[in-house]
Formats: structure tokens, C-alpha cells, sequence
């Protein structure tokens, strides 16, 4: 028992399982994060290769740029109606939703008593917590039949009454459409800029509200001139992470949007995003080209989403500020 | 209406601003109260932060509050312009008055008071999205002037009174945070300046610059205070020393002693003031 420090440091056995201790764990580490970029290239490659045989026949702006989507008589391939019905419905949504989520996440943040933030942080994480498919059998029950009632028909009445010309633009009034789908997108999206929105602001750092207090700012006015501007990487960032949602959002959309493949779409009437024609043509693309055609549209939202999260990020970059300095 | 009057002084102001930097006229020989605490008592929650404080705060002076880290002198600073306010869980008993009225009477409005009593922090703090002459004016602009030639004069008038503007002047539309932290200072200066406050409070105003920062801001204030009353939180005696007319010492939420800085530094009448000052604690 009387072994010398030396003699404890120089146990040869000691230093062996520090070694494999660090060697094993370095590796691990290697390992997983080496997978992560795997994972990315091969998903890309593999849409790549699979849709490759859709991109030789139409090119890639060919296909981009097709208007008709045809897999039963004449199987031309062009994905420029899912490309159009994505970002409408993205856009769209992002525009309903980006006003009322800034002013909820300004709510929460600045004014609610803790106890209500609560309440209203928690009800917004419910709904970004339902399952999407829930949402859409919602929608195809409850509020699409709703809305065909109290909006699309009486605007369809109207118009076939005193602006037929304005009919082909309105469209059918059938309920299932790019409008429904929008507003539903927009519910979604609602949770994720609102939560993006109140972190924003609440980074903002206390000196910058009490010097704006200071000059004799009234609470809306600090709000105004201090927390907004300071938080407006954030919030716009939070935006864009948002739209990237609404791009990929699949089932939700699916259900609601009626999906016709053929461009143009009116405002009432049915449509299609890229998600949906993939989630509702890859059980019956017997056809090679079909098939190839719909991985090349899947390549392009794969490639559309990694745009959407790296222009979020270089926002982030650009407009976060350290040290009182906007960098 | 209130926004009116205030408009039409500043207005007024700042024609005259000028020359009377040039003369430095009115130099009033005895100093008046422009402040004064009376048996003020903070607490958060159950906290005493500051206990049955009463003090004045001469016009056209420098008082400098000078005491060990938590002792409450920041507390009581901020008590001077409502700054609490923002906190809920100080609660103020006592009063502060201002020209003789209660600042804390449930009838003023605290917005009022902070244009009155303007306050620098110990971080510089310019709004870092806007630019140097944005952040000079947003105070100005706060209050609904949009006359662009009055702006561009008050806002001159408040970068050389902040002694910044030969520093600036060629980029006034750079962002306020592209310049150096004791820039940034004497532009937050300058942005209190510019809503022509009767009261200046500065807590430890030159913690975090460097010292040919440090200087430039104090003799800044000792320019200041040809026009302004100033109250400035320091734990940096000798700066005390240096700017101070009138000096209060606080420990544990306690006055101790208050007076001229002269006399207090050579010769203070409490124990503990002396052992302060000597470097025995603190």
C-alpha cells in the first residue's frame, strides 16, 4: 500500500485506458459528425441519379420551366405548376402569418403578465405540436366546407353576377384549393415565427430599453426604436426558417390543395406543390420516366430548402450584433 | 399639447444655444437646490437597498456618489429619474423633488421625468442599427420634430457639447456602433444632451474606457456643468476628486456622509468615510 506518486503516475495500465479513452471517444466523434455530411451528399446524390433520367430527357430548365405534368397519355414532365403552387402558398402563408406572429411574440415578450405569456406560449406550442395530418382532416371537414359556405361561393355568386370576366382568375369554388391551403400553411407557420419572434426580443439586452427609457421613450416607443430594430435579424430570419417550413409542409397541404397538376391555377380553384405530387403520385408512377420525374422535383425542393436555410443563416450572421455594434 | 411646449423650448433653446456655449454667461455665484431626496427608503422585495436618504443636488454642480460595490449608490441614482419604475419589484418610499415637486407624486408622469432628468449608462449604449445623427436625434424625434434644419442644429450643437463633433462630423451617417467605446460614450452624452435635460445622471460613465477616454469625458463634464446639474456614480475616488463639487458617501444602503469634495477628501468627520477613503475597505 505504500506506492510512491511515482509509481501510481508510471502504472503503465492507467495511462493505457486514459489513451483508449480519448482515441475511442475522438473517433466516435469523428464518426457521427462525418455521417451527418454523408447523410446530406448521398440524399442529394441519389435524387440526383434517380431524376437524372427526367433531366436528360426535358434539361434541367426544360423541366423546371414545363407547364404540363402528364404520367397518363403523353408523360411530359415539367414541375413549373408544383414549383409555382409552393412558393404561392409559402408566400402566401408567410404573408398572413408574418404580422400576427410578430405581434404575438411582441405580446408574449413584452407586455403579457408572466402568467398569460404562459397560457399563450403554451396553446401556440400545441398547435405547432398537432400532428399535420390532424390538421388536414380538419381542414377537409370543418373548415374547407366553411369556407366554400361563407367565402368562395358568395365571392363566386358575386362575381359570376357582375365580373364574369374575373371568373377563370376566381376559379371553381369547390372548397380544396390553393386559398385553403394558404390559410391552413399560415396557421402552421404561425407557432415557429412566433417562437423565433420572442427569442429575438428577448436578446435584446436590458441596457438598450432603459437608454431608450432614458431619452423618455414611452413602452411602445422603446419598442419601437430599441427592441425591433435590435431584434430585426431575428425576427426576419425567423421569418425565412418559417417559409422553409411551409416549402416542405406535405400532408396538411396534400389534403387541402386539390391537386391538379396543370398550370395555371386560379385563386379558389385546385393546385398543387411539390410536396403533394410527390406524397400522391409515387405509389402509381409505374413508368421510369414518372418516377425519375418525381425524384428530380423532390432534387428540387431539397435544393430550394437548403437555399431558404442558408439565406436564414446569413441573415442571422449579418444583422447579429455584439457589443452594441452592428457587425 | 405638453409635446408643444416642449418643442417650442427646445426650439428656443437651441437658437441660443450656441452663442452661450461661445460666452459661457450666467455663471450664478450661489448654487440653488435643484434636487433633493427626503427620507427616501428602497427596497427590492424584502431588500433594504437604500435606507432614510436625504440629500440635495445643487444646480449647475457636479455630486458625485462614491461608496464600496453595493452600497446602493447606483440604486440611488436611478431612483432620480423614475428608472425603477421598469422594476417590479423595487418599491420607493420618501420623495424626490425636483424644483421642489415630487417626482414620485401618482399625478407626474415618469415619461416627463426622464426628458427632464436625462441618464448615461456605465455600457455605452448607442442604438446599433441607426446612425450617428439618428442616434443624437432620437430623442428629439421622440417628442414629434421632424424639422429637418432644427434636427441638423440640435444635433451639432449637442456632438460639440459632447465634444465629439470634429470627431464625427464627416460621417454622421456611419452607424453609431462603427465607433470606439469612449465615442460611443460621448455619443450616448450627446444623445442626452440633445433633449435639453435639466439633470444629468451618469452611472460610472467611463468604467469601460481606457484612460485618454477616461480624461475626455471628465473634462467634459467639468464643461457640463456650466449648464447642467450632474449626478455621477463613480468608484474611482480620485475621479471623485477631480470633477466632484459635492460628494455623498454611501455604505450599506446608508448616507454616511455628504458634503464638499474638497472637505470630505481632506478632512471627513465619520470613521468610516476615512477609512474609505484611505483604502482600508472597499
Amino acid at each position: 500500500m505504500n506506492e510512491s506518486t511515482k509509481e501510481i503516475l508510471e502504472r503503465p495500465l492507467h495511462g493505457v485506458y486514459r489513451w483508449w479513452g480519448d482515441r475511442v471517444f475522438l473517433a466516435v466523434a469523428v464518426i457521427l459528425g462525418i455521417s451527418i455530411i454523408a447523410l446530406g451528399v448521398t440524399m442529394a446524390w441519389v435524387l440526383f441519379r434517380e431524376g437524372s433520367m427526367a433531366i436528360n430527357e426535358f434539361g434541367v430548365w426544360g423541366f423546371m420551366k414545363g407547364r404540363v405534368w402528364d404520367p397518363g397519355v403523353n408523360f411530359v414532365f415539367g414541375a413549373l405548376p408544383f414549383l409555382f403552387g409552393t412558393l404561392v402558398t409559402s408566400i402566401g402563408a408567410l404573408a398572413i402569418a408574418f404580422l400576427p406572429a410578430i405581434a404575438i411574440g411582441i405580446f408574449i415578450a413584452e407586455y403579457a403578465p408572466r402568467w398569460l405569456g404562459g397560457i399563450i406560449e403554451n396553446l401556440i406550442h400545441l398547435i405547432a405540436a398537432i400532428p399535420s395530418v390532424v390538421i388536414g382532416i380538419w381542414g377537409i371537414f370543418v373548415f374547407a366546407p366553411w369556407m366554400r359556405e361563407k367565402v368562395y361561393m358568395p365571392v363566386f355568386l358575386w362575381a359570376s353576377e357582375n365580373a364574369p370576366s374575373l371568373l377563370p382568375i376566381i376559379g371553381t369554388p369547390i372548397g380544396y384549393g390553393m386559398t385553403t391551403a394558404t390559410i391552413i400553411l399560415a396557421l402552421m407557420i404561425i407557432p415557429y415565427t412566433t417562437a423565433l419572434t420572442r427569442d429575438a426580443i428577448r436578446q435584446v439586452p436590458k441596457e438598450q430599453r432603459e437608454a431608450a427609457y432614458a431619452l423618455g421613450a414611452t413602452k411602445w416607443e422603446v419598442i419601437r426604436m430599441a427592441v425591433l430594430p435590435y431584434a430585426r435579424g431575428g425576427i426576419l430570419s425567423g421569418a425565412i426558417l418559417s417559409f422553409g417550413r411551409a416549402i416542405g409542409e406535405t400532408m396538411a397541404v396534400a389534403m387541402l390543395i386539390g391537386n391538379k397538376n396543370t398550370f395555371p391555377f386560379s385563386i379558389f380553384g385546385p393546385a398543387a406543390t411539390m410536396p403533394s405530387v410527390i406524397i400522391n403520385e409515387f405509389r402509381e408512377a409505374v413508368g421510369n420516366l414518372h418516377l425519375s420525374s418525381l425524384m428530380a422535383v423532390g432534387l428540387a425542393l431539397f435544393v430550394i430548402s437548403l437555399i431558404v436555410n442558408l439565406i436564414a443563416a446569413y441573415i442571422i450572421r449579418k444583422h447579429s450584433i455584439t457589443g452594441g455594434q452592428a457587425v | 399639447m405638453e409635446n408643444k411646449v416642449k418643442t417650442e423650448n427646445i426650439k428656443s433653446s437651441a437658437m441660443t444655444t450656441t452663442n452661450e456655449i461661445e460666452t459661457t454667461v450666467e455663471k450664478k455665484e450661489t448654487s440653488r437646490v435643484r434636487m433633493e431626496a427626503k427620507n427616501l427608503t428602497i427596497k427590492y422585495g424584502t431588500n433594504v437597498a437604500v435606507r432614510n436618504l436625504s440629500m440635495p443636488i445643487y444646480n449647475e454642480k457636479v455630486t458625485a456618489l462614491v461608496g464600496p460595490s453595493g452600497c446602493g449608490k447606483t440604486t440611488f441614482l436611478r431612483s432620480l429619474n423614475r428608472m425603477h419604475d421598469l422594476t417590479k419589484s423595487a418599491h420607493i418610499t420618501g420623495e424626490v423633488l425636483l424644483d421642489g415637486n415630487d417626482i414620485y407624486d401618482p399625478k407626474v408622469n415618469p415619461v416627463t421625468i426622464r426628458r427632464k432628468i436625462g441618464m448615461v449608462f456605465q455600457k455605452p449604449t448607442p442604438f446599433p442599427t441607426m446612425s450617428i445623427y439618428d442616434n443624437v436625434v432620437a430623442g428629439l424625434k421622440l417628442v414629434g420634430i421632424r424639422d429637418r434644419k432644427l434636427l441638423n442644429e440640435v444635433c451639432e450643437i449637442a456632438l460639440t457639447q459632447a465634444a465629439l463633433f470634429d470627431e464625427v462630423k464627416d460621417r454622421l451617417n456611419a452607424p453609431g456602433g462603427s465607433l470606439s467605446g469612449g465615442q460611443q460614450q460621448r455619443l450616448s452624452i450627446a444623445r442626452a444632451l440633445a433633449i435639453k435635460p435639466e439633470v444629468i445622471l451618469m452611472d460610472e460613465p467611463t468604467s469601460s474606457l481606457d484612460p485618454k477616454s477616461t480624461m475626455k469625458i471628465e473634462d467634459l463634464i467639468v464643461e457640463l456643468k456650466k449648464k447642467y446639474s450632474i449626478v455621477i456614480v463613480t468608484h474611482n475616488l480620485a475621479q471623485a476628486a477631480r470633477i466632484s463639487d459635492y460628494s455623498a458617501f454611501m455604505y450599506l444602503g446608508d448616507l454616511v456622509e455628504y458634503g464638499k469634495t474638497k472637505k470630505m477628501f481632506q478632512n471627513p468627520e465619520d470613521k468610516r468615510t476615512e477609512e474609505y477613503l484611505t483604502g482600508k475597505f472597499g
